[in-house]
């Protein structure tokens, strides 16, 4: 998209909410080979800041620095060019996960992508660019218990990498507590453990309980138990407006 | 923003929160919240613009959180700063792209 839409004056910037850092963000954006900016943001700076609350998401900026759509479900890069042949892989845990991921995440990559190209052709008089007092208005709720739960993950992070894993699973779960509905949040701590607790290079994706070691997993919830209570379409809201 | 006390200046609430402090009050883009005149106390100004103080006693380390004031996650729409780091460890600063349009995207490898 970027090659589309940079000549139109719309620059691309990701930043990867990673704990972890550069270290576990690498691959990833080598495998990318981006020419935009790649930034690594440990403390999700980009929840408190600008109130994402899950992956990905897209903020649109004028040139004047205004935002004109707040942070939103977002997929800025290609669609897959093939449906990929269906994963039997895994034990039947990974396989039931993966059948609550189909059934109860929606998406709607090629809506977004073409609003993005409208805002690039038609600029502030895109129906995508919102007003000022829409923009406040449509950014997600904060609440003062979900700014105690932005510091709670704050103080978890600089725990965790200061090897106070105690610690900051203490915030972790605090966080969680004050803002179920911040994805970032959970899906970040689920996976440090799960990367400890899970085998192999997939680990990282694999959040909830292993099958070695259950009592080690320290959330009151896992990606499993949220997916099953969690309606179809909810994971990602559709806020885009109709065609 | 991590503390480990609280004895944080004007300078360093403005630097880390956006917030600037001036005779108005404390001031972001158009808004203005009056803080009574006082020297600057970060627990009181915290309080005045919704912003926990969480602590962690054991440690005795404290994070400030962002503002609740309301109740939306953007007081303004002007976008805030952010400075982050690219995987080399240079510092890049978002209103480095001023002029450009911006699709600022959250990612993450979980």
């Amino acid at each position: 998209m970027r090659s589309e839409v940079h000549p139109r004056g719309v620059e691309i910037v990701t930043v990867c909410l990673e704990v972890g850092g550069a270290e576990v963000a690498r691959p990833f954006v080598d495998r990318a080979h981006p020419e935009h900016p790649s930034l690594i943001d440990t403390a999700h700076e980009m929840d408190a800041r600008f109130g994402v609350v899950n992956i990905p998401s897209g903020t649109w900026i004028d040139e004047g620095g205004t935002i004109v759509r707040p942070a939103e479900p977002a997929w800025p890069g290609p669609a897959p060019q093939r449906t990929p042949t269906p994963d039997t892989s895994g034990d039947a845990r990974q396989q039931h996960v993966r059948q609550l991921v189909a059934d109860r995440i929606v998406n709607h990559r090629a809506r977004y992508a073409n609003a993005v190209r409208d805002w690039a052709a038609n600029g502030a008089a895109s129906r995508f660019a919102l007003a000022p007092a829409e923009v406040v208005a449509r950014s997600q709720p904060r609440p003062l218990d979900v700014a105690r739960a932005a510091a709670h993950f704050e103080l978890a992070q600089h725990l965790w990498t200061a090897g106070q894993r105690d610690g900051a699973i203490s915030h972790f779960r605090a966080a969680h507590r004050l803002q179920p509905e911040n994805w970032t949040y959970k899906r970040q701590a689920w996976s440090l453990i799960s990367v400890e607790t899970q085998p192999g290079p997939r680990a990282r994706l694999r959040q909830w309980p292993s099958a070695d070691q259950p009592a080690a997993w320290p959330f009151e919830s896992d990606f499993e138990r949220d997916l099953e209570r969690l309606p179809r379409g909810d994971y990602y809201p559709d806020t885009l407006p109709g065609e | 923003m991590i503390l480990h006390d609280l004895d944080v200046t004007a300078q360093q609430f403005e630097a880390h929160t956006g917030w600037a402090i001036k005779a108005e009050g404390a001031c972001k883009a158009e808004l203005c919240v009056p803080l009574g005149g006082a020297a600057f106390d970060l627990e009181a100004v915290a309080d005045k613009l919704g912003m926990p103080l969480v602590q962690d006693a054991e440690r005795a380390l404290w994070a400030l959180g962002p503002s609740s004031l309301g109740g939306r996650a953007l007081t303004t729409a002007e976008a805030p700063e952010l400075v982050l780091p690219d995987l080399d460890g240079r510092p890049f600063a978002l209103s480095s792209l001023r002029g450009q349009k911006v699709v600022l995207v959250a990612w993450a490898p979980y």
